[in-house]
């Protein structure tokens, strides 16, 4: 993207009506009309309208974190959110997940021929405001534009930069027996509201997508437990998958309580219907969090406190397990184990 | 959520567990071959075996269908999605299921065979309505309970006039198939006794009724008792399967009342019997050939059938090396029997079909119940035990 708000075209792009076409990623005239009267408008800040091929900013000292997220979600529009807001969400997320308060984003669009301009202000649009809503802005970005076919409407790499605050050491591989796992809030959330909307699947539910920046929620968390040793967001392969990933990199196992992990009644019925496990359907605005056991309820005071985390409990512990299990004791009264997601659940979903 | 947790109830588990724990006869052992995946995967989910007393063996039987169908018939699959024009429609979980030489329908999909995932028969219509230019083919599997709609799918077919709609079928009969094990000589002869009961099906039974199993309850003298597909269901079952046998009879009982009746529904029978006829005999995988075990489709409906439109040959295939799934479906072995279980075989590199479904056996030990191996020394299996 090379912004230029100074540059003036005779007629206006006609977004009502008009569609992507292959000048649009031509590198010329009409590219950067595009860029001028869609992205710029929408984005508006001070280090994109430099209108470099980059942004140069300013940093303190102190470790920096970097994250990047690709979304090719289907369909682009959900309950709850878009592809625009999630892209800016899922990024944000995976920075704050060290710990770190995110900074900027850069934004690189792959648009398929013959995509609405409509849609497209609608993304960006709505990217804006989450983007302006988390106090993070996109101040670089790229667009290309491929043949019809060749991609499905629009997909969007977000990166995003952040600063760890001094003393905070947030890693997946620092969690230890007898430490306590909580997690933010319901499961299953943004996978069940896309799965309603897919067209060959279509089923009335009031669900909707939990799409949401963690930064604010894991600020308050970081100050009253610096201490914390592990953070993720059960994205892809929901929280079952995300508790695996967690063990094996620290080496431990889990034992889980299946009572305690919240789960919405309008969730766990469509689950029941589709033949799904909710630990296993993807969330994009709930995190996991281990840390000491001391620490835990501290920490559940400070998330319930938050929106975002109104609805969090402690779900387990990290146990010593050589062979990485996490078992869970079912509600039914037995035990089982909680594997890793096997094959795909659902396709494209972030 | 109402007329589903109530199934799934601890404090109600607690009690039937303590009533299982005083009608046991310590002496004994009871081994209860639950037929359908449903029933094992919902042992395995809910943990159900930690609720019984050790003397009470599961016994997972050959009631899934991804599980039992031969290899051959998935070689036929993949030939018919690799034809030019052909869309084939399947459910999730063929897709994994591994072929001859390695194939499977996903990895033939990746090489750009037009294969659908999809979620029912009506899926399947749409997609041939929507593309009158190419051949859609559904690849259709399953018991009794998928049965009718692979019918109704079929007479709407017609009535719509498509041309371009066909089924490869190959939907089997559980009835026959319970028999064929009953009859198998590890089972009959030997004067050993490997399986004490049956749970019987719930949702086939909903659909052909508990009459059917009354022949072989008589016959092999075997307590059968048809079970619902919660957890409670299953330990409510296992008590009546464990008083028959300890009351020394050997009855159809119907503990899934609230769905089954001795009759069935005889309005989906009535549908099926229009559209499809019984095969002399049809392969499965582990049993082999079973008399008349299978569907397949009517003369009068012979433009909808991929075996007649396609050139279908039958394929004898075998199965990987060292595979014990046949073995295991029949009760005969346990997953952790196997050598491959968890070497070379797991649900991410499946070498044999009971490790793709999750409502197969090998799927369900490794994904929910493999820590129980690290626990204890594993249990002889069956067959060890007394053959």
């Amino acid at each position: 993207m090379n912004p230029n708000t100074n540059r003036r075209f005779p007629t206006r792009l006609d977004i009502r009506k008009g569609s992507v076409d292959m000048t649009h990623g031509s590198g010329g005239r009409a590219m950067a009309q595009l860029i001028d009267e869609i992205f710029v408008k929408h984005f508006n800040n001070e280090l994109l309208c430099q209108g470099n091929d980059q942004a140069a900013f300013e940093v303190s000292g102190g470790r920096m974190v970097m994250s990047t997220d690709g979304h090719v979600i289907s369909p682009l529009f959900f309950p709850g959110g878009d592809i625009g807001s999630l892209s800016v969400h899922g990024t944000i997320n995976d920075v704050a997940m060290s710990g770190a308060i995110p900074l900027y984003l850069s934004a690189g669009f792959i648009l398929e021929e013959g995509f609405p301009l409509a849609d497209l202000e609608k993304i960006v649009i709505s990217m804006a405001q989450a983007a302006s809503d988390a106090g993070v802005p996109v101040i670089t970005g790229d667009t290309k534009v491929v043949d019809k076919g060749s991609a499905d409407g629009v997909f969007i790499t977000t990166t995003g930069i952040g600063r760890i605050p001094d003393g905070v050491n947030i890693s997946g591989e620092l969690a230890r027996p007898g430490d306590a796992i909580l997690v933010s809030g319901s499961i299953g959330d943004h996978g069940i509201a896309i799965m309603s909307s897919r067209e060959n699947l279509e089923f009335e539910t009031t669900i909707e997508s939990d799409s949401a920046a963690l930064h604010g929620l894991i600020a308050d968390m970081v100050s009253a437990v610096p201490a914390i040793h592990c953070l993720r967001d059960p994205t892809r392969g929901g929280l079952a998958t995300t508790l695996n990933e967690l063990a094996q990199q620290s080496q431990v196992g889990m034992n889980l309580k299946e009572s305690s992990i919240p789960v919405k009644p309008a969730v766990s019925a469509a689950c029941e219907l589709l033949g799904l496990d909710p630990l296993y359907v993807a969330n994009e605005g709930k995190l996991i969090c281990i840390c000491a056991q001391q620490d835990a309820q501290r920490l559940l005071q400070v998330m319930q406190a938050h929106p975002l985390g109104q609805q969090a409990a402690i779900i387990g512990e990290v146990i010593q397990n050589e062979h990485g299990f996490i078992q869970m004791e079912t509600s039914f009264g037995g035990s089982r184990i909680v594997d890793w997601l096997t094959g795909e659940q659902l396709p494209r979903i972030c | 959520m109402k007329y589903v947790e109530e199934f799934r109830d601890h404090d109600l588990a607690q009690n039937l567990s303590r009533s299982i724990a005083r009608e046991v006869e310590p002496a004994r052992q009871y081994n209860l071959m639950e037929f359908c995946g449903g029933h094992t995967h919902a042992i395995f989910r809910y943990g159900v075996q930690d609720l019984m007393p050790a003397n009470v063996k599961f016994v997972h039987g050959p009631g899934c269908p991804v599980c039992v169908l031969p290899i051959g018939r998935i070689d036929n699959a993949i030939q018919l999605a690799q034809q030019h024009d052909v869309i084939l429609c399947t459910y999730g979980d063929l897709m994994r299921v591994p072929a001859s030489g390695r194939k499977s329908l996903l990895k033939i999909k990746a090489k750009g065979a037009d294969i659908r995932m999809v979620y029912s028969t009506q899926d399947a219509l749409k997609i041939a309505r929507d593309n009158p230019q190419r051949e859609v083919v559904f690849f259709a599997i399953g018991f009794e309970t998928t049965t009718p709609p692979t019918a109704v799918a079929i007479q709407q077919a017609q009535r719509e006039g498509l041309k371009n709609f066909s089924v490869f079928c190959n939907h089997v009969l559980t009835p026959a198939a319970i028999q064929n094990i009953l009859e198998s000589p590890e089972v009959r002869e030997l004067g050993s006794v490997l399986i004490d009961g049956f749970f019987g099906p719930s949702h086939v039974s909903s659909i052909i009724g508990s009459q059917p199993y009354e022949f072989f309850a008589e016959e092999f003298q075997k307590p059968v008792v048809i079970a619902g597909f919660e957890p409670l269901d299953v330990m409510q079952s296992a008590l009546m399967l464990i008083r028959q046998i300890n009351q020394n009879r050997h009855e159809v009982e119907n503990e899934y009342t609230r769905v089954v009746t001795r009759e069935g529904n005889l309005k989906a029978q009535q549908l099926v019997s229009e559209v499809l006829e019984l095969r002399r005999s049809f392969e499965w995988r582990g049993l082999g050939l079973v008399p008349y075990s299978a569907l397949k489709i009517k003369q009068s409906y012979a433009q909808f059938d991929a075996e007649k439109r396609f050139n279908v040959p039958d394929i004898q295939a075998s199965d990987v090396k060292g595979c014990e799934c046949p073995r295991i479906l029949r009760g005969l072995k346990k997953p952790t029997d196997c050598k491959l279980f968890g070497t070379v075989c797991t649900p991410e590199n499946p070498m044999g079909s009971c490790m793709v479904s999750s409502e197969g056996a090998c799927a369900a030990y490794w994904s929910y119940g493999r820590f129980r191996q690290t626990e204890q020394q594993p249990e002889p299996s069956i067959q060890e035990a007394v053959l």
